[in-house]
């Protein structure tokens, strides 16, 4: 008979969303314990890009948009809090980041979108500007012919997002959490006052749960009630050798961590379930960096990486409480970094209170579930 | 007869039957025994000249000029010589940077490499790859060792047979294993001092190597061994029981610090050369997909195989020292194995013909793994040189995290070396986690109280080497690459689409 | 450092940091400036440490130089060559030219 475990609180995964959650739990006051999994189960906390981004975000979706905009607005006080609890730098950069378009039917797409947003959101979404290929260049020097023009979006940034999952491991170990490695959740059983969390090495009974499982909440959400349907969503980055400082803003393609290695990217593969790189993508990566910086040609690339996010099939997160196991949450997102300071901040005080406020209601996976013709 | 060379990447083939990845006698056999067959044979090799490092410089050196490399070097004149007389296709100076296995869906398509030749990449087409990569020093991460002035032993070895030179000053040679005193031996016969050779093997290990003596004695190692041993120490102050060393200088190696049975002496020193074993070199097999697995004896990770070399990767083998330890005429022997097995698979040798090349070779290749246990148990480096204690001690040498470090973030509960690759930073820069992997895993593995089985390895992507980015963006832009980079068909897209600025 | 047991026979001349270096056609470059007396090769980016060749066969990544414009090549792996110039490699590369790019 396997020893069984007893908390309050349950968070099913250790990724960016998982720990900022727990360690938000944590700061609530509530006794929280983390069930992450194993060291390669896919894992888009380390595959991402880092920015703290907003953009562009939520078209058709204008709650996505101020969502987003709220969090970006509320990471300073994030940084601040994790560097109070870990000493850890995160490096937060937000002083404006630009779109590179490289064909004026790129940039009037972008426009066309960020418009949209604008009007969907009544002014209210993030403030952005459209460059001509002149003043992009007066802004960024060392930009290549190709470029036509930019969105520049002056709120917009990045982190170091390494170093914010490791802030946020350090952050929950310093308030308490018990962060389990090796104890993937096979299964979860409702009891009365709780949950059987149950894995091969043994189980946990939980008087709570948050599933912040990445892809895995798909299979995992059912068991308590919720729903998750996910849609596969491959990216790929290259990563280049540390360079001295060139780039001192943030771009959605383009990014310079402070460490100095310039980060190259992104691709979306809809098809591929294989983890490995595809050199075809790099070279497609490589070619339009250049276009946009073409001192670029002679850094060394030293890494690619892959990874899948953890797409919904209307791309937005989902926050919902479960209305048949009111003590089980979920939150399943694909803007781990932009959204960390929402969840550790806002969701997690209100998972700590037992509720989920108002404004969280349209990201219920209710709408996957509604008839097509509402 | 003789190989093709390439000097340019345009000469590249498209496509061949196999491909042989590395020049040293596992590769050079391969190739030998494929292009006999009549197979369209490749050969890329990072070094100019064929040899790998056992052999290095073979073709350039002379026995007249440079006696002091000892009988067992020109050993591999003649399977340079004969590989130069192949009709391969034989590209020096190549980097290959990646190798994607053979897809399941499409039977005709085989293995892709992408290389680098000259500044320029491409990407090269195979029925079959055999990596015959050879192994690397086991990194022997000790306080100091990133101090210029301090050197694997490996490298003032190849120093001796590139370019005839041998450490300036006093040298400190300190490790274990055999090849440390065959340095040590090919040092002294080139007219160097050493100061002291610093022997950190554990003795706990006799014991357990004893079982395996008999089956050492009847190897073909032992006399040479033994030979190789009374020299060295006719001619060396040799320190046996070494527990603990470090290197230190202000901003080069000026002295080592040790201590052998409780006693703690420092004697100066301008070049200290480590070495505690060699591991394969599995960075490219891994980032092919081919399953990885722990040798327990050897203590290292190495490609899954079968007898004849086959990875899990379709159309994939690792010959040599790539897929297990076991010397330089073993390799080649394996090479061959690899060779026929290989050519069997995609058709070019029948059954009847490929067991017939396979017979005496496999009878050879039994005799050279005799022994190995014996040397592998009695050579196992001592678990402080694997996993160091001292927090100071870099691990990674690219990004500089210590050792220290490393200890609290694995306190942290991390899942394992990838989740500490992406705490840390280690395993991330140029050397792509070549000289801290193993480090790592045996770090993680003492502080959980586990093998390093159970911990496992950093996963690893192309590129396996550093190439600019102007080389991966020469090579061909495929519709569906574009379309998943830019969300727009080729046919909206073109790669030379131009702004509308001057 | 390397202290050369045979003479070099066909020789080659390049520059180091400014000051020539001689060494053997078919020398690897790494080899060549370790027997020229050259003990730093760059300097860490991290740390901002000296590091000077640990391994000299490509796995090691210690040898980077800046060759004839480009950064961070592993000199171990190339041959030298006439006229040659050569750099140490000071930190993290740059990206361009001076004014930054």
């Amino acid at each position: 008979m396997a020893f069984v475990d007893e908390c309050e609180m349950a968070v099913v995964g250790g990724g960016l969303v998982g720990a900022a959650l727990a360690w938000g739990l944590a700061r609530s006051g509530i006794q929280t314990m983390v069930l992450d999994g194993e060291d390669l189960d896919l894992r888009a906390s380390r595959a991402n890009f880092a920015l703290v981004w907003v953009q562009g975000k939520g078209l058709g979706a204008p709650h996505y948009a101020l969502w987003s905009k709220a969090s970006a607005e509320r990471w300073p006080e994030l940084a601040a809090a994790l560097a109070g609890d870990t000493g850890i730098d995160v490096s937060l950069s937000q002083r404006g980041a630009f779109s590179f378009a490289l064909s004026r039917c790129e940039l009037d797409a972008w426009r066309i979108e960020l418009e949209t947003i604008a009007e969907q959101t009544r002014g209210a979404a993030a403030p952005y500007e459209v460059l001509g290929a002149d003043e992009t260049r007066e802004r960024v020097p060392g930009l290549g012919r190709d470029v036509v023009g930019s969105i520049y979006s002056p709120t917009d940034g990045h982190v170091n997002s390494l170093r914010l999952f490791r802030a946020l491991h350090v952050g929950m170990k310093a308030r308490g959490v018990n962060y389990r490695a090796h104890h993937g959740v096979k299964n979860i059983e409702p009891i009365k006052d709780g949950f059987r969390l149950i894995g091969s090495w043994g189980e946990v009974h939980a008087r709570r749960i948050v599933l912040a499982a990445g892809l895995d909440n798909e299979r995992l959400a059912p068991m308590v009630g919720l729903s998750a349907p996910l849609k596969r969503s491959k990216g790929q980055i290259l990563v280049t050798e540390k360079c001295a400082p060139f780039f001192d803003y943030a771009s959605t393609t383009i990014r310079q961590a402070d460490e100095g290695g310039v980060m190259i990217g992104d691709s979306e593969e809809t098809h591929s379930s294989a983890i490995a790189t595809n050199q075809d993508i790099s070279a497609v990566l490589a070619h339009r960096a250049i276009r946009v910086f073409p001192a670029l040609a002679d850094v060394n690339v030293v890494r690619s990486w892959t990874g899948f996010r953890v797409k919904t099939m209307d791309g937005l997160p989902i926050y919902e409480q479960s209305a048949t196991h009111p003590a089980a949450f979920i939150a399943v997102c694909h803007s781990g970094v932009t959204l960390a300071a929402n969840h550790a901040l806002v969701v997690a005080p209100q998972i700590a209170a037992g509720r989920l406020a108002a404004e969280l209601s349209p990201f219920h996976s209710w709408r996957f579930h509604a008839p097509q013709n509402s | 007869m003789s190989v093709r060379l390439i000097n340019e990447a345009a000469q590249f083939a498209p496509k061949y039957d196999l491909v042989v990845v590395g020049a040293g006698p596992a590769g050079l056999s391969a190739a030998i025994e494929a292009s006999a067959s009549g197979a369209s044979v490749l050969v890329v090799d990072e070094n100019a000249a064929p040899g790998g490092q056992i052999y290095r410089a073979i073709t350039r050196n002379a026995p007249e000029r440079q006696p002091f490399l000892g009988v067992d070097y020109w050993k591999g004149r003649e399977i340079a010589e004969s590989f130069l007389q192949s009709p391969a296709d034989y590209a020096p100076a190549t980097t290959v940077w990646s190798l994607n296995p053979a897809t399941t869906e499409d039977a005709s398509a085989g293995p892709v490499l992408g290389v680098t030749l000259s500044g320029v990449a491409r990407t090269v087409e195979a029925r079959a790859v055999i990596l015959a990569t050879g192994a690397m020093e086991r990194p022997m991460p000790v306080p100091g060792w990133t101090l210029p002035g301090v050197m694997s032993a490996g490298a003032a070895q190849i120093a001796l047979k590139t370019v005839s030179a041998i450490p300036k000053g006093r040298i400190v040679l300190a490790g274990c294993g055999p090849l440390l005193y065959l340095l040590a031996a090919q040092l002294i016969e080139a007219g160097a001092d050493i100061e002291a050779l610093l022997d950190t093997a554990d003795k706990g290990q006799r014991l357990a190597a004893l079982r395996h003596l008999p089956d050492f004695l009847r190897s073909p190692y032992w006399l040479k061994g033994l030979a190789l041993l009374l020299k060295v120490l006719f001619r060396t102050k040799v320190v046996t029981g070494v527990t603990a060393l470090s290197i230190d200088g202000d901003r080069k190696a000026e002295s080592v610090t040790f201590e052998a049975g409780h006693r703690r002496q420092k004697i100066p020193a301008d070049c200290v050369l480590l070495h505690q074993g060699v591991i394969p070199g599995i960075n490219l097999a891994s980032a092919a997909g081919c399953v990885i697995e722990w040798n327990d004896r050897q203590r290292a990770f190495q490609p899954r195989t079968d007898p004849f070399g086959r990875t899990t990767a379709p159309g994939i083998l690792v010959a040599g020292d790539g897929a297990e330890i076991a010397g330089a005429q073993h390799a080649a022997a394996a090479g061959r194995i690899s060779a026929a097995a290989t050519l069997e698979d995609i058709g070019i040798l029948s059954n009847e013909a490929a067991a017939s090349r396979l017979i005496a070779v496999v009878r050879a290749r039994r005799n050279y793994l005799r022994g190995r246990a014996f040397l592998d148990t009695l050579y196992l480096p001592a678990q402080q040189f694997r996993a160091p204690t001292q927090p100071e001690t870099i691990v990674c040498r690219c990004e500089e995290v210590r050792a220290g470090r490393l200890r609290e973030a694995i306190a942290l509960g991390a899942l394992g070396p990838n989740q500490l690759k992406t705490f840390l930073r280690c395993g991330m820069g140029p050397c792509q986690g070549r000289m801290c992997a193993s480090t790592v895993t045996e770090i993680m593995a003492t502080e959980h109280g586990l093998s390093p089985a159970e911990i496992g390895t950093y996963r690893l992507r192309a590129p396996v080497k550093p190439l600019r980015l102007a080389e991966l963006a020469a090579l061909p832009q495929t519709q569906d690459a574009i379309f998943a980079v830019t969300g727009r068909e080729a046919t909206d897209y073109s790669p030379e689409e131009k702004g509308t600025t001057p | 450092m390397l202290l050369r047991i045979r003479d070099a026979v066909d020789k080659v001349t390049f520059t180091f940091d400014g000051a020539a270096v001689q060494a053997a056609r078919g020398d690897t470059l790494a080899a060549a400036l370790l027997a020229a007396g050259i003990d730093t090769f760059r300097i860490s980016i991290v740390g901002r440490e000296p590091r000077a060749p640990y391994c000299l066969m490509g796995v090691c990544f210690e040898c980077l130089v800046t060759i004839d414009d480009i950064q961070n090549r592993q000199s171990c792996l190339v041959e030298v060559q006439e006229g040659m110039v050569v750099t140490s490699q000071n930190g993290a590369r740059t990206i361009g030219r001076d004014d930054g790019l």
